[in-house]
């Protein structure tokens, strides 16, 4: 396994989870999706996890649900959105 | 070893022939007993009322754990003014009687019964395993029998020839039961084993076959026990008052002399036993009458299986090794704990504090795991601590702390006694966790509803007398839709409970909930597409919660072992409430806790983001108590879960592990995955009572203790603390907690405790939920449920009583998100997995038991219309794949799955079932979902590909290299 591939696979695990969170915050209001997702991702996740959310966020957030982008970096989805 | 100074003696319940009554309203009756006033509740039976008195009558066919039969005819007594001789055990107390327990009357009758019971049984009391505890001997002694007239030349059950010729009437013992035997000869047809399997038991195994002098006790349609449907739980031996049902062991070594009150250290009912020894060898456990989850009765496990704790495969010296490949080399403690302290702190120079972590171990106790823990958190400097609740009960934490504040079941086991309907959420308690099962049936059969949500034919949807009125027999994957669809008739039918909600609920969130269960979109006839449920038979079911008096919920891994576990809970929690469920007896929401001390492990503070007593590590005010408890500065940030280490142990950041008890490679999914981080570890320590499959990748092992030697506290799922009480000293020579304070010690942060009580007391002192527990309190009480302080002195049965533990009860939306795991083409079937009654969890200790008469290897059910199209036949083999890996597994065909769903367990680990489950997990917490993967399976003629890798490493991977003899 090369570590190009190991990246994608972690990758494609914290995009996983951060969708499911997003999924489950779907069907509240819009401003309380976005807090309820920062907060759960900012209670549960070790820093590390966390970085490399925004470093993929930042990547271009490529499979993320724009939930997501949105409720971590609002900056990031300006500039994904723009 | 503790309490040395205490006098041991032989616990002695006193058997008070019938059950305890509780009247209603209270209502007392006052009578005389032998010139003696007493007053009883209504209803109390004259032979308990004496009793009460200290007079006991004697009696063999009672005993005050089964309904009064009223057969011997030994506990006759006079009532002044009424004619005849009634039995005490069947006749009421009445206002004024008196009632004569003793005269030469009933004297000369009870004699006469004596000898005619005597007349049919062998005379061999000498030799005979009963002797010593043997109620037949001891009333022939109380009723002064001095001579039997009649003789053996008539008919008899007692010899096996009459006269040189077979007699028909005798019969061999039946040795086929691992555990105990049954001696027909020695039997009195008193019917104790018949009504204890029936009431106490629910299974209905044995029954009285013939009339007559014929009457005798038959397993089964007259079979052998093991052949029966006898499930092993013992009840029928505990019920003997002679020793025609008697424990082999027993047999095999005597009568014990001192006992000793435990915890079993099985599933999470927590069952109370008398250990009875002899020196340090355990002759029988015994189930305890005064234990609070159990209250005298246990199951196969628990009663039987405890060979393991002194089985030879346990490892008792401490090993280390500088590769997984070389063999172990047995060492001094001081070697192991310096070596693996000195890999520990290389490893965090060389990628950082937060490069190690550990996992406690829900079997372990409360003080071991709170130990473990302050490890990881003072000494290690990080967050990395999880618990194998991780992939259990973690969505059970979250989803009821969000709603109703507090991540625990809300009821005591007895409070299923007041239900009136009963809802079993993906839980299968007959086999999973089964003294609590038979308390249910019991119930069932006093007629309590059922409503059992499953996709497969647990035995509660139809077993002996027990039925349920619903099975929704929902696909895997679509409990929250049926849940959904549950609560949306109960909103849209108007089955609310208004006054509940007024009283009790966050009004806002409530409304916001109402509407979004109230979309038609959640409607049973709309979502009968994706849960395959009749929506009639969910809305039936829904009517009978919202309506058919206290309702309650208990579920399991079938609720949390999904990617919407903590979905599924929230979604449980929002129907108790709606229904008004909630705060008082009879009704609540129930996680059935798999291990015997999940609950405890959880509440200790082994959650990465969690202090103990449930606190957020980043809450400032706690975390300040904690440093100033341990004397140094904590981490405020959450850390790594289960899954999360293996991810980053793969992407090379996590590199060192502390695994107490727990046997992640058997047990977590996506077994590839796992074993992938765990050779890419650098240190591995496994503390344990046996090589598991983890520690085939581990540099260092810590030999642990069974229960049956450790000092401590097990909280079972009822949040009950119980003790556990060592019965022998520590084989390897060091108590648990002991070893971890060393190592914490020897990575340069001193820690250490006097004893495992002084543990609890500062576990008391940091958790206000446990306040006043301390090992005095718990010896006085017996056990005590959390939260227990000031407001509570004696613990708290039932939970949110008058006000929710965080306010207001709060409503959550539940949106059904279905799981990328799906069927498809490739993968057409969906796997579920689960547990049978006779082994437990991975199997280390069951497997190490005679248990393995009853399962042998992991079984995949099928259903027959799926076998035919594949050419499987039952009993073949067939290699089971999904998209992340495959094994072989031997097919029995089954109508308790559906088609399309097939079933495995995890208990052996040649069998893999793990390699085939997927890296899916809850949303929430990442709990795994163990309960849906797509697979497809094949005709099979070899182990698969894995199973051969795993043999090699079972080999290579488990030396223990001999020490050499040093030459002089």
């Amino acid at each position: 396994m090369n570590s190009e591939s190991n990246a994608d696979m972690e990758n494609r695990d914290i995009i996983r989870m951060a969708n499911q969170i997003a999924a489950y915050f779907e069907a509240y209001p819009r401003t309380e999706a976005l807090s309820g997702i920062a907060h759960h991702i900012k209670s549960f996740w070790d820093p590390r996890m966390r970085k490399q959310l925004v470093d993929y966020i930042d990547g271009g957030a490529e499979g993320l649900s724009p939930l997501v982008t949105a409720a971590i970096s609002p900056p990031a989805k300006a500039k994904a959105s723009s | 070893m503790t309490s040395a100074n205490e006098t041991l003696t032989l616990i002695k319940e006193k058997d008070f022939g019938t059950p305890a009554v509780h009247a209603l309203n209270n209502k007392t009756v006052t009578l005389e007993i032998d010139g003696r006033e007493i007053t009883v509740p209504e209803g109390t039976s004259i032979m308990r009322a004496a009793a009460d008195l200290g007079i006991m009558v004697p009696k063999l066919c009672a005993t005050d754990h089964l309904d009064p039969f009223g057969s011997c005819r030994l506990c006759l007594v006079e009532i002044e003014g009424r004619r005849g001789t009634p039995a005490s055990c069947t006749t009421p107390v009445a206002p004024g009687i008196k009632v004569t327990t003793q005269n030469d009357r009933l004297a000369k009758i009870r004699k006469g019964v004596m000898e005619l019971y005597i007349s049919d049984h062998p005379l061999d009391c000498l030799t005979c395993a009963a002797n010593g505890d043997c109620e037949l001997q001891d009333m022939a002694g109380e009723v002064g029998l001095r001579e039997v007239r009649y003789g053996y030349e008539g008919q008899n059950h007692v010899f096996a020839r009459q006269n040189g010729e077979a007699n028909p009437m005798w019969q061999e013992k039946d040795r086929s039961n691992p555990y105990f035997q049954f001696e027909p000869s020695k039997c009195i047809v008193c019917s104790r084993c018949v009504r204890a399997c029936e009431e106490v038991q629910g299974t209905f195994a044995l029954t009285i076959d013939g009339r007559g002098f014929a009457s005798h006790v038959a397993a089964g349609m007259d079979e052998d026990f093991l052949q029966s449907e006898c499930v092993s739980c013992g009840a029928c031996v505990q019920a003997c008052p002679t020793a025609t049902l008697i424990e082999k062991s027993v047999v095999d070594h005597g009568q014990p002399e001192h006992s000793i009150v435990t915890t079993c250290a099985y599933c999470g009912v927590g069952c109370s036993f008398k250990t009875e020894m002899q020196g340090e060898r355990v002759v029988r456990m015994v189930p305890y009458k005064d234990g609070g989850a159990n209250e005298g009765h246990s199951c196969v496990k628990g009663r039987f299986a405890f060979g393991y704790a002194t089985h030879k495969d346990r490892v008792l010296n401490p090993m280390i090794r500088e590769k997984i490949t070389d063999p172990w080399r047995e060492v001094s403690w001081e070697e192991a704990i310096a070596y693996a302290a000195e890999r520990l702190k290389a490893t965090q120079a060389k990628y950082g504090k937060g490069s190690i972590g550990g996992i406690t171990s829900s079997r372990t106790t409360n003080e071991e795991v709170y130990a473990v823990q302050r490890m990881i958190r003072a000494a290690f400097g990080n967050n990395n601590v999880d618990t194998c609740a991780r992939v259990c009960h973690s969505p059970t934490g979250y989803g009821l702390k969000q709603t109703f504040g507090e991540s625990a079941g809300t009821q005591d086991f007895k409070s299923v006694d007041k239900s009136d309907v009963i809802m079993v959420v993906g839980a299968n308690p007959t086999d999973a966790h089964p003294v609590f099962g038979s308390r249910m049936k019991k119930r069932l059969r006093e007629g309590a509803k059922l409503i059992v949500v499953d996709p497969r034919r647990i035995d509660l949807v139809k077993s002996a007398h027990v039925a349920a009125d619903h099975h929704l027999q929902l696909r895997p994957s679509t409990n929250v839709a049926v849940l959904n669809a549950l609560s949306h008739v109960v909103v849209t039918e108007g089955l609310v409970d208004r006054s509940f909600i007024a009283a009790r609920c966050d009004k806002e969130a409530f409304a916001r909930w109402e509407k979004f269960i109230s979309d038609p979109k959640h409607s049973p006839e709309t979502t009968e597409a994706i849960t395959g449920v009749p929506a009639e038979e969910i809305r039936g079911a829904a009517r009978l919660f919202a309506t058919g008096g206290n309702a309650a919920i208990y579920y399991g891994l079938g609720v949390t072992e999904h990617s919407q576990g903590s979905t599924t809970v929230m979604a449980i929690a929002n129907l108790a409430m709606a229904t008004g469920n909630i705060g008082r007896e009879g009704v609540g929401v129930n996680p059935l806790r798999g291990q015997n001390n999940v609950q405890g492990s959880c509440d200790m503070g082994s959650f990465p983001h969690e202090f103990p007593g449930y606190r957020h590590v980043s809450d400032d005010a706690t975390r300040r108590l904690f440093e100033k408890q341990w004397g140094v500065k904590l981490d405020g940030e959450p850390g790594l879960r289960i899954p999360n280490m293996f991810d980053e142990a793969s992407s090379g950041t996590f590199k060192g592990l502390f695994v107490h008890g727990e046997d992640i490679v058997q047990s977590d999914p996506n077994t590839n995955h796992v074993t992938h981080a765990m050779e890419s570890m650098e240190i591995v320590i496994v503390q344990d009572l046996f090589l598991n499959e983890t520690a085939a990748f581990a540099h260092v092992f810590f030999p642990g203790t069974s229960f049956l030697e450790k000092d401590g506290t097990f909280t079972n799922a009822e949040r009950r603390v119980n003790r556990v009480r060592p019965v022998m000293k520590e084989k390897q020579g060091m108590a648990e907690w002991e070893i971890v304070c060393r190592l914490a010690t020897a990575m340069g942060y001193p820690m250490m405790y006097t004893s495992a009580a002084a543990i609890m007391d500062e576990i008391a002192a940091v958790t206000p939920t446990f306040k006043n527990i301390s090992f005095k309190k718990l010896d006085e009480l017996g056990s005590v449920q959390w939260p227990c302080n000031d407001e509570a002195p004696e613990g708290t049965p039932v939970m949110h009583i008058d006000e929710f533990t965080r306010g207001k009860g709060r409503f959550m939306l539940t949106e059904f998100v279905p799981t990328p795991e799906r069927s498809n083409s490739r993968f057409p079937l969906i796997l579920t997995t689960g547990r049978i009654l006779s082994q437990y969890n991975v199997g280390a200790q069951t497997r190490r038991t005679d248990n393995n008469v009853w399962y042998q290897e992991d079984i995949l059910e099928m259903h027959v219309s799926d076998a035919e199209v594949r050419g499987l036949r039952d009993g073949q083999l067939a290699s089971v794949t999904s998209r992340t890996g495959g094994t072989t597994l031997r097919v029995k065909i089954s109508d308790r799955v559906p088609p399309g769903v097939v079933h495995t367990t995890f208990h052996f680990p040649v069998s893999g079932a793990n390699v085939i489950t997927t890296e899916n997990s809850d949303w929430a917490t990442n709990c795994p979902e163990y309960k849906v993967t797509a697979v497809q399976v094949n005709p099979s003629n070899r182990p698969s590909e894995w199973q051969g890798e795993w043999e090699e490493r079972e080999r290579e991977n488990k030396r223990i290299e001999k020490p050499l003899v040093a030459a002089e």
